[in-house]
C-alpha cells in the first residue's frame, strides 16, 4: 500500500473510533442499566423490536465496527506475526465484508 | 525491562482489542440466530459464562479507555498531565467492570 | 552494601553469550565506570564506546538491566538490582561486537526522513526574522536538542517489531524542521514520514519520551506529524 493509502487508513481509524466511543458509550450504558435492572433476552427484545432509532443507532455501529476492527487486526498481523503486504490486506477485507454482514444480520434480528 | 504505565495501556489496549475482533463473530451470530433458542439461553446462565460475559464487558470498557488516551495523545496539544492518561483509562475500566459486576 | 557487584556483559556479536565479572563497588560509581574497569583490570579485550563521559555525547548509550541509558549518566545505586548489574549493547542495532552496534541504520532512517534543513534564501537575503514565541518555534525548540544517541530507537518496540519504521529520534528531527517556517519542504518531509514505516506506525506507548536523556518527546513529535499529514491528505496536497 502507498503511503497516501496508509495515511488514510489512519484517518480512517481515527474517525471510526470516534464514532465508536460514542456508540459504546451508550451500548455500555445500556448493558449495566439492562443487568442492574434484571432485564431478560425477552424484555429486552420486547423493547428493541420495531425501535426504528435503536435501529439506526446499532446499523451505524456495525458500519463503524466494519471500517475500525480491520484496520486494528492490520497493526497486529503486521507487527506480532509479520504478515504484511496485499495478502493480508485482502484478507481484512473479506474480514470487514463479513463483519458487515454478519452485523447487519444481528442488527435485522434483534431491531427489525 | 521495568516497563511504565503508557506501555501496560498499550498493551491492554491491543489485547482487549484483539479479543473484541474474535468475540464479535460469535455475538452476531447468537444476536441473529440464538437469542430465542432455550437451550442457548440456559446455557448463558452458567458461571463460566457469565465471567466470559464480564471480562468482555471489561475488555470493551478498557478498549475506549485505552482509545480514548490514544486520541487525546494525538489530537491534544501535549501537556505533561497526559501521562496520567493511562491511569485515567484503567480507572474507567475497572468502574465499568465494577458496576456491571455488582448488578449480576 | 556488598563489596563488590556481579556485572553480566554481554560478548560476541549477534550470537554471542553473557560473561560474568566481579567489580569492586565504589561510591558514586557510574555503569561507565564500571565497564571501564572491567576492560582496564580484568579483560582487555572488551569493546565499548565512550568519548565525553559527561552526560553530553550520547557515545555510551548501552542497555543496563533491560532498559537504554547513557552509562556515563546512570549511577550503580539507581539501578543496581541487588549487586547485580546487566549490561548489553543497544537494542533493535546490529551487534559489531560486545557493546558496540552498527549505527548506519539509525542514520540511514534520519536520512529517509529528509532530515536534514532546506532553506530558500542565499547570503545576499536578509536574516530570517523568527519570532522565538511563535507556536511553531515553540514546538520546533522542543525537539532540536536531540544528539542522535539512539537510546529512545533502542527503547521502540515498534521499532522491534517493524524493520522499515524510521523511529522516534528521526521522526522528531523531521518534525522540528517541519515547524521551521524557514525551511522550504515540507511537503516533501510530510511524503517522507507518512505511511507505516513512518509516523502511522506509532502506536504512543511513549518509551521514547520516557527514556530520553534530554527529556525530549519524540512521542508528541510524531503525534504532531500525524495532524500535519492529515490535514495535507485532507486538502488534496499529499
Amino acid at each position: 500500500m502507498t503511503f497516501r493509502g496508509e495515511a488514510r487508513l489512519w484517518i480512517a481509524q481515527r474517525a471510526s473510533a470516534a464514532v465508536l466511543a460514542l456508540c459504546v458509550a451508550v451500548h455500555l450504558a445500556t448493558i449495566v442499566y439492562a443487568v442492574r435492572n434484571g432485564l431478560t433476552a425477552g424484555e429486552i427484545l420486547g423493547r428493541t423490536r420495531g425501535s426504528i432509532a435503536w435501529f439506526a443507532f446499532y446499523s451505524l455501529f456495525v458500519l463503524a465496527v466494519t471500517v475500525h476492527a480491520p484496520i486494528g487486526l492490520r497493526s497486529v498481523l503486521g507487527e506480532w506475526l509479520g504478515w504484511r503486504g496485499r495478502s493480508r490486506d485482502f484478507a481484512l477485507l473479506l474480514f470487514a465484508a463479513f463483519l458487515g454482514w454478519a452485523g447487519m444480520r444481528a442488527v435485522l434480528g434483534v431491531f427489525a | 525491562m521495568r516497563q511504565h504505565a503508557s506501555y501496560w495501556a498499550f498493551v491492554v489496549h491491543r489485547v482487549s482489542g484483539i479479543a473484541l475482533a474474535l468475540f464479535l463473530p460469535f455475538h452476531f451470530w447468537a444476536l441473529a440466530n440464538a437469542l430465542l433458542l432455550e437451550g442457548f439461553l440456559q446455557w448463558t446462565q452458567q458461571p463460566m459464562v457469565k465471567l466470559g460475559e464480564w471480562l468482555i464487558v471489561v475488555a470493551l470498557a478498557a478498549h475506549l479507555g485505552g482509545g480514548l488516551r490514544v486520541l487525546a495523545l494525538e489530537f491534544l496539544p501535549w501537556r505533561d498531565w497526559q501521562k496520567s492518561l493511562a491511569a485515567a483509562a484503567a480507572a474507567f475500566a475497572l468502574a465499568v467492570g465494577l458496576a456491571v459486576a455488582l448488578a449480576l | 552494601m556488598a563489596t563488590h557487584l556481579k556485572v553480566s556483559v554481554w560478548r560476541g556479536g549477534k550470537d554471542g553469550a553473557f560473561q560474568s565479572f566481579e567489580v569492586p563497588r565504589e561510591a558514586s560509581q557510574t555503569v561507565l565506570d564500571v565497564v571501564t574497569h572491567i576492560q582496564r583490570a580484568l579483560d582487555p579485550t572488551l569493546a565499548y564506546r565512550f568519548a565525553c563521559r559527561v552526560g553530553m555525547c550520547g557515545s555510551c548509550a548501552m542497555m543496563v538491566n533491560g532498559v537504554p541509558r547513557w552509562t556515563c549518566r546512570t549511577h550503580v545505586d539507581k539501578v543496581g538490582q541487588g549487586d547485580a548489574l546487566e549490561i548489553a549493547p543497544l537494542r533493535n542495532l546490529p551487534v559489531i561486537r560486545d557493546l558496540v552496534t552498527d549505527m548506519r541504520e539509525f542514520f540511514d532512517k534520519w536520512a529517509r526522513a529528509k532530515g536534514e534543513f532546506r532553506g530558500h534564501a542565499t547570503r545576499q537575503d536578509e536574516f530570517a526574522k523568527v519570532r522565538p514565541d511563535s507556536a511553531p518555534r515553540v514546538q520546533a525548540n522542543a525537539g532540536i536538542e536531540c544528539i542522535g544517541c539512539a537510546v529512545c530507537y533502542a527503547a521502540c518496540d515498534v521499532v522491534a517489531w517493524n524493520p522499515q519504521y524510521l523511529g522516534p529520534a528521526a521522526l522528531n528531527r523531521a518534525w522540528t524542521l517541519i515547524k521551521d517556517e524557514r525551511d522550504r519542504d515540507r511537503l516533501e518531509r510530510l511524503r517522507a514520514v507518512a505511511g507505516d514505516a513512518g509516523c502511522h506506525a506509532c502506536h504512543s506507548h511513549v518509551s521514547c519520551t520516557e527514556r530520553c536523556p534530554k527529556q525530549l518527546s519524540p512521542t508528541a513529535a510524531i503525534a504532531g506529524l500525524k495532524r500535519e499529514v492529515t490535514k495535507a491528505v485532507l486538502h488534496g496536497d499529499l
